[in-house]
């Protein structure tokens, strides 16, 4: 049966009003603040050991997102790993069903607009203002170092650097559309908070955990075959790559370290008559791009499903 | 006669093998303030639902305003502004910024809007209200807010679920006063409820509801006087042995029942003199006697006495 009008007129209203919802909320304080010590503490903890390196890596801006501090502090770029899907989270948990718990559900939905709108206007708002957070601290982050190392960025560092951005926002895009799907199907905002982190303690502490498990046992190594090492080897990864976190980790790796060549499993013959040196950034590109579709598609895929269930539920409370 | 603007035709809604609307035929006119009533869970949230295009019925057709909800629902919900059960808005926000929303949802510019809000909020006396946070509003003020947004909407049709339910006695009056002054302006209003002496007052029409059908529908006298055969309750407390069978021979008297020590007579007109003479002919002693109109009250009562866990 098909419906007259547009699905998504409304949208921009619902996008407006939520996104000022965000950033004019106490959490979007909390969160800045967060940022803000990130960002900082990144820069200052890794500025000494980059500007020791400054003459010899061509790509010494890129070192303040990779650097870490020994084992104390993780680099900028796995500090985000963890980071933005708290942050996602905490845009998305209580989306949709703080509109069913203030009764406001049912009351604007009666205005000329459809569910469409509501739920894409939200989940714009969300992922708009998650991007508006990364670009901040990139651009802080890259103007702190611009000060305390006194070198502008190249312009390929510049390029890897956006891409980099571009990476996080979509791995943000991923939890948000995780916790907008909690939040539609969890009426209590709590059990969806809940949930959400979850399945982000479950990808960032324990998936490593899981795949050490899992992989014998779907991939036994059999001792008198060794290229069954290798199928257990690529077993393993395959599963770890389920993991949006795992994802990201390859993305920033291929961006920010352009000597990055591979991100499987090489054998020793094939590496013969390679020229060591940085790849260039569309290599680089090249070699990340099923990691970026991976990310994109889970947004699209977790969307797709809180679009799905929103759409069959009960408008009454 | 004109065109109805609310129409329905064996819409039915079941929810798995349950029925939670079962056939429903309904007509409503224009201008006319219409109730829907019956106990909780007859069926009447969702066939307001599905008469604004947000639940999809399992069978039959609707037509509101000339549109299908289903088909339509953009063109029908531009028109019809509704009232939930239990109306919510956003705390954070004040008033004028609840309405500015729903205004922008509904696609005026801001001038217009900010226009409309203002006459609206006029209206429901809520000007000085408007400029605080929703959070501090009583749920009258909240139901008046909720009024406020359909005025602003300018919609011709008004539904409105349970309007009066969490009321005090002298918002309720307020909030009645309201309801006719929008029937003044010409505006069409559907309004469910089971406060059945409320919506006596300020109906046309009345459809009584249960297990999702339409058991009687009709206008409030024209019930009264079908379903009673008489429009006048006498209740008394006598004593006395074999009263109610000297009663029912009483001429004018259709109906006996016993309520505890009351008994309650239905009769065609005042016959109190009458029904005196029979208590004490029979040799009983009357000690009280209150006469009244019937009310819905006792339709409702009537109606649902033959139907099992319906109340």
């Amino acid at each position: 049966m098909r419906r007259e009008g547009s699905a998504l007129a409304g949208a921009g209203t619902v996008m407006m009003k939520e996104l000022g919802d965000n950033l004019s909320s106490t959490r979007m304080r909390l969160l800045e603040l967060l940022v803000f010590l990130t960002g900082a503490g990144a820069v200052f903890a890794t500025i000494g050991e980059v500007r020791d390196a400054v003459g010899e890596d061509p790509f010494v801006f890129l070192r303040i997102f990779t650097t870490a501090k020994g084992e104390t502090l993780p680099s900028f770029a796995a500090f985000l790993g963890f980071l933005i899907p708290i942050v996602a989270i905490a845009l998305g948990f209580d989306s949709v069903n703080s509109e069913f718990n203030g009764k406001t559900m049912s009351r604007i939905l009666a205005q000329p607009i459809y569910r469409d709108a509501l739920l894409f206007g939200k989940f714009m708002a969300g992922l708009t203002t998650l991007a508006v957070m990364l670009c901040a601290l990139w651009i802080f982050v890259i103007g702190l170092a611009i000060l305390m190392l006194g070198l502008p960025p190249g312009g390929e560092e510049v390029m890897r650097g956006l891409a980099f951005l571009i990476a996080s926002i979509a791995y943000g895009g991923a939890w948000l559309a995780l916790a907008m799907l909690f939040s539609v199907s969890f009426r209590s905002a709590a059990t969806a908070a809940l949930a959400s982190l979850a399945v982000w303690l479950l990808f960032a502490f324990f998936w490593n955990m899981v795949v050490t498990v899992l992989t014998p046992v779907l991939a036994p190594v059999d001792p008198y075959n060794p290229m069954s090492v290798l199928h257990t080897v690529e077993v393993g990864q395959a599963l770890s790559r389920l993991s949006p976190n795992t994802l990201f980790a390859e993305t920033t790796l291929a961006f920010l370290n352009p000597g990055t060549r591979s991100l499987g499993l090489v054998l020793t013959s094939q590496m013969q008559g390679a020229i060591s040196g940085p790849l260039p950034f569309s290599e680089s590109v090249a070699l990340v791009w099923p990691q970026v579709t991976g990310l994109l598609a889970t947004v699209i895929g977790l969307f797709t499903v809180a679009y799905v269930m929103f759409q069959r539920q009960e408008v009454r409370a | 006669m004109s065109q109805p603007v609310i129409r329905t035709q064996a819409l039915t809604k079941a929810y798995g093998s349950r029925l939670a609307v079962d056939k429903l035929d309904l007509t409503i006119e224009p201008g006319e303030v219409f109730g829907l009533l019956g106990p909780n869970g007859a069926g009447k949230t969702t066939t307001i639902l599905m008469l604004l295009g947000l639940t999809e019925p399992t069978s039959g057709v609707a037509d509101v305003a000339g549109f299908d909800p289903l088909r339509q629902p953009l063109e029908v919900k531009r028109r019809v502004g509704y009232m939930p059960d239990q109306v919510g808005f956003y705390d954070n926000l004040t008033g004028v910024e609840n309405l500015r929303y729903t205004a922008r949802l509904c696609g005026f510019t801001s001038k217009e809007a900010d226009e409309r809000i203002a006459k609206a909020l006029a209206r429901v006396r809520l000007t000085e209200a408007g400029q605080r946070a929703v959070a501090g509003y009583s749920r009258g003020m909240r139901q008046r807010l909720a009024i406020a947004e359909i005025l602003m909407k300018g919609a011709s049709i008004a539904i409105l679920d349970e309007p009066t339910g969490g009321l005090d006695p002298q918002s309720t009056r307020e909030f009645l006063e309201l309801i006719r002054s929008l029937k003044k302006d010409g505006m069409t209003i559907l309004l469910s409820s089971h406060m059945l002496e409320l919506v006596q007052s300020v109906c046309d029409r009345v459809a009584l509801f249960s297990q999702g059908k339409i058991g009687l529908m009709g206008r409030v006298e024209d019930l009264l006087r079908n379903v009673l055969g008489g429009s006048h309750i006498i209740r008394i407390e006598a004593s006395g042995a074999g009263l109610e069978a000297a009663l029912e021979r009483v001429p004018g008297v259709t109906r006996v029942t016993r309520d505890g020590p009351v008994l309650r007579i239905e009769a065609t007109g005042d016959i109190r003199g009458d029904i005196a003479r029979a208590i004490v002919g029979a040799g009983g002693d009357l000690t009280m006697m209150d006469a009244g109109h019937a009310s819905l009250d006792d339709v409702y009562a009537r109606f649902f006495e033959g139907i099992p866990n319906a109340a």
